[in-house]
């Protein structure tokens, strides 16, 4: 054993957990964990934050076993595809039991992020009574609460910092939520209630803002009035991620020229999203702190028309991200692509779901980025049309993709100029992308282009398919060859029992799979929940209730199929239509 | 640039024998897409969760939770549009439709009583289909409705409209 070796073996445990605390990606600590028993006792003591990607793959008190010293847990619920409606109501995902379980054990839990779970009030209320210590609450795509739960929060949580709430469906009890925040609250930092529908008493807010000289991070509301922001403005000059509540005012009138000035003065804003409800001709306001800003959300901002973006658009030479709705068109995204060089991060959503939809943007907004953004890394593309010519001439100008989402409007419209499938394009980004991790394709398919997934995507760790494929081929060329793959979900596509039963294994190496309007087949499920002890195999069954389980002909196709590995068994919250095989 | 349909008619078939293929097929079929024509019309087999956009942006970013749709009306020579989700039900959609086309005499019309109501409020739904206004939950109606027409009573008859059991049904709303 060479010097080194042996000096590492007899580090004192204090300097092992100094030199563990240098290491704040999970993956690192995961990984030292696995090195020996003495790490691994080191590291799960010393161990303060935690990410769960699937809350149904440990149980809470397995969880507090090893971590002792949790202050901050991640929790996600929900598969993805529950976004689209794909997941009926009362799948599960609660949290009630983690935070009851953590605040059984004493656990000194001081945040707390959840993404796709079922929250209730009373969860929301466990939660304040229990952690003297809690300073951060960020509910991402959550529901099951209403507003008496955040008033909870408000009241209790002395030392509360953060309270974001992101696109969650809240049951708005036109209480006085907001009012609760106690006089002797100055802590927060980070305030954001976008997405409640209800109104707050804007007195208690600007109240609250002034008494905050910490916050950082407001979002608004669209019942908060621009007169109220102005204010606000004022008293907080040091924000630096603002988003707007409506914004429409008479551009004439003095509060439009007090607003304007109180923007002025807010010389930390880089962030900036909002603008629900929105008069384009109050915009030009904001051309002061669009200069610096580097994060530009506009895509809940549809009243915006294309040429007022586009001298908006002028004006952010700094952005490196940039949410915004298709309304902008092939000509803006041309502007983007000639303006804002700094480009990192760019989705574009449409803006017309059902009806005749020329607004859309096509391969030509996507083609002039690619080239006009040298920095541009991670992609969602929302578009009318694509071709394989402008695919592969991105994937030459942007070799640096970490993710890479297109959907076309038309889940299988083939390449607009040649009427080919698609594989040849997104062919070209898997090879020429050697770091991307998240992948979702759409438009005409066949089984080659996951040919060359499985061929080329080495670091892919996220794929989403849909109405693509021809076989089972297609299937097993992505499972076979997508080493770190975690995540895969299909809906549409043919694939089924051959390509779900050629590696069991595989599944135990990744987080989880959904398969919806496949061809697999109950029979081929049954079988795989056989072999693979460790893997929750969980079949969404709709029909009427009646339905006996027993009389289901194994020969039937299986509508939807989600399966994860677990080393909590199956779950014991699942409800009627929920069958773990 | 000319934007080129798909000209594509597919049916993915998942030929199992015995097995359920009915329900599956119908969410497959995407009908001749044809970038020249009334996308809307054309496409008619909605799928669900197609495309993905997450319901939370659907429910609030669309329109800004406007929803603005053209009436017609028989007879006149121009369209209006009246924003749906300023009307919580029916009853002020109708009183909303009066003062738009009042100067044609549509206002009295819808208010007697009795048969000769000159116009029949319909609308569009999002399948295509023409729909007689009342039959459904304001909440439902508001969200398939493309467009309103006021169609003259007398291209309706032998239908069994009862337009003014139609306005009753309206008022008990209130």
């Amino acid at each position: 054993m060479c010097l080194f070796q042996s000096v590492m073996n007899y580090l004192p445990k204090e300097v092992l957990e100094h030199v563990f605390d240098f290491l704040t990606s999970h993956h690192d600590r995961n990984a030292v964990s696995l090195v020996c028993e003495s790490w691994y006792g080191v590291e799960r003591f010393s161990r303060e934050k935690v990410f769960i990607g699937n809350c149904y793959a440990v149980n809470p008190e397995r969880l507090i076993d090893r971590f002792p010293r949790l202050r901050s847990l991640t929790l996600k619920g929900k598969p993805h595809f529950a976004d689209f409606n794909l997941v009926p109501d009362g799948w599960g995902g609660h949290v009630y039991p983690w935070i009851e379980a953590m605040a059984k054990s004493g656990i000194n839990l001081e945040e707390l992020r959840l993404k796709r779970m079922v929250v209730s009030d009373e969860s929301l209320e466990l939660l304040a009574k229990s952690f003297p210590n809690f300073k951060s609450l960020v509910l991402v795509s959550c529901e099951g609460f209403t507003t008496d739960g955040l008033a909870a929060i408000a009241s209790n949580c002395r030392l509360l910092r953060e309270l974001d709430l992101q696109e969650n469906e809240v049951d708005d009890r036109k209480g006085q939520w907001l009012s609760c925040f106690p006089e002797s609250c100055t802590s927060l930092v980070s305030l954001n209630f976008a997405c409640l529908k209800g109104e707050v008493n804007v007195a208690a807010l600007e109240r609250l803002v002034a008494r905050c000289p910490n916050l950082r991070s407001l979002r608004l509301n669209h019942t908060v009035p621009v007169e109220v922001l102005q204010k606000i403005l004022v008293r907080a000059p040091q924000l630096s991620d603002l988003g707007t509540g409506t914004f429409t005012h008479d551009p004439d009138s003095e509060t439009y020229v007090k607003l304007k000035n109180a923007m002025k003065n807010c010389r930390s804003i880089r962030s900036l999203s909002g603008f629900l409800d929105v008069n384009g001709r109050c915009l030009p306001a904001i051309y002061p702190i669009c200069t610096s800003l580097t994060s530009l959300n506009l895509s809940y901002a549809p009243g915006i028309f294309s040429n007022e973006l586009i001298k908006l658009i002028c004006h952010c030479k700094k952005i490196e991200r940039l949410w915004i709705l298709d309304t902008i068109g092939d000509k803006g995204l041309g502007v983007v692509a000639n303006t804002c060089k700094e480009l990192q991060e760019l989705r574009v959503f449409p803006s017309d779901l059902y009806g005749v939809g020329n607004t859309a943007v096509t391969e030509e907004g996507l083609v002039a980025i690619s080239a006009g953004c040298p920095k541009l890394n991670s992609i969602l593309y929302f578009c009318q049309q694509m071709t394989n010519a402008a695919l592969i001439t991105v994937a030459k100008n942007c070799p640096n993709f970490i993710r890479f989402r297109l959907c076309t409007l038309n889940p299988i419209v083939p390449d607009a100029a040649t009427n080919q499938p698609l594989d040849e394009g997104f062919g070209a980004i898997v090879q020429s992308c050697k770091r991307l991790t998240r992948l979702s394709v759409s438009g005409l398919l066949t089984d080659q282009l996951f040919l060359y997934i499985g061929m080329y995507a080495e670091q892919l760790e996220m794929l989403s398919i849909a109405f693509a494929g021809d076989s089972d081929k297609g299937m097993l060329y992505v499972l076979n060859g997508c080493k770190k793959l975690k995540k895969l979900e299909i809906r549409d596509s043919p694939f089924g029992n051959m390509a779900l039963l050629s590696d069991m294994g595989k599944y135990e190496t990744m987080r989880s799979l959904w398969m919806s309007s496949c061809e697999v087949t109950l029979g081929a499920c049954k079988t795989l929940a056989e072999k693979m002890p460790r893997l929750n195999v969980e079949i969404i069954n709709e029909n009427e209730a009646g339905e006996d389980k027993a009389s289901c002909d194994d020969r039937h196709r299986v509508e939807k199929m989600y399966l994860y590995r677990t080393l909590a068994g199956p779950r014991t919250d699942a409800p009627d239509f929920v069958w773990t095989l | 640039m000319e934007k080129r349909g798909a000209g594509l008619e597919t049916e993915l078939r998942l030929g199992l024998p015995g097995g359920e293929v009915e329900k599956n097929e119908k969410k497959r079929v995407f009908e001749e897409f044809d970038g020249c024509e009334d996308k809307a019309a054309v496409h008619k087999n909605q799928v669900v969760g197609w495309p993905p956009v997450a319901a939370f942006r659907r429910k609030n970013s669309f329109n800004g939770g406007k929803m603005y749709v053209k009436v017609s009306m028989d007879g006149a020579p121009f369209l209006r549009k009246v924003d749906l989700s300023m009307h919580k039900g029916y009853s002020e959609l109708v009183r909303a439709l009066e003062d738009l086309f009042g100067c044609f005499g549509i206002g009295e019309a819808l208010k007697e009583d009795e048969e000769n109501n000159e116009f029949v409020p319909i609308y569009e739904d999002k399948d295509g289909d023409w729909m007689l206004l009342g039959d459904v939950p304001w909440e439902m109606f508001a969200n398939s409705c493309k467009r309103l027409r006021m169609m003259k009573r007398a291209d309706a008859n032998g239908v069994g409209l009862h337009a003014k059991d139609l306005l009753k049904g309206f008022s008990k709303e209130d």
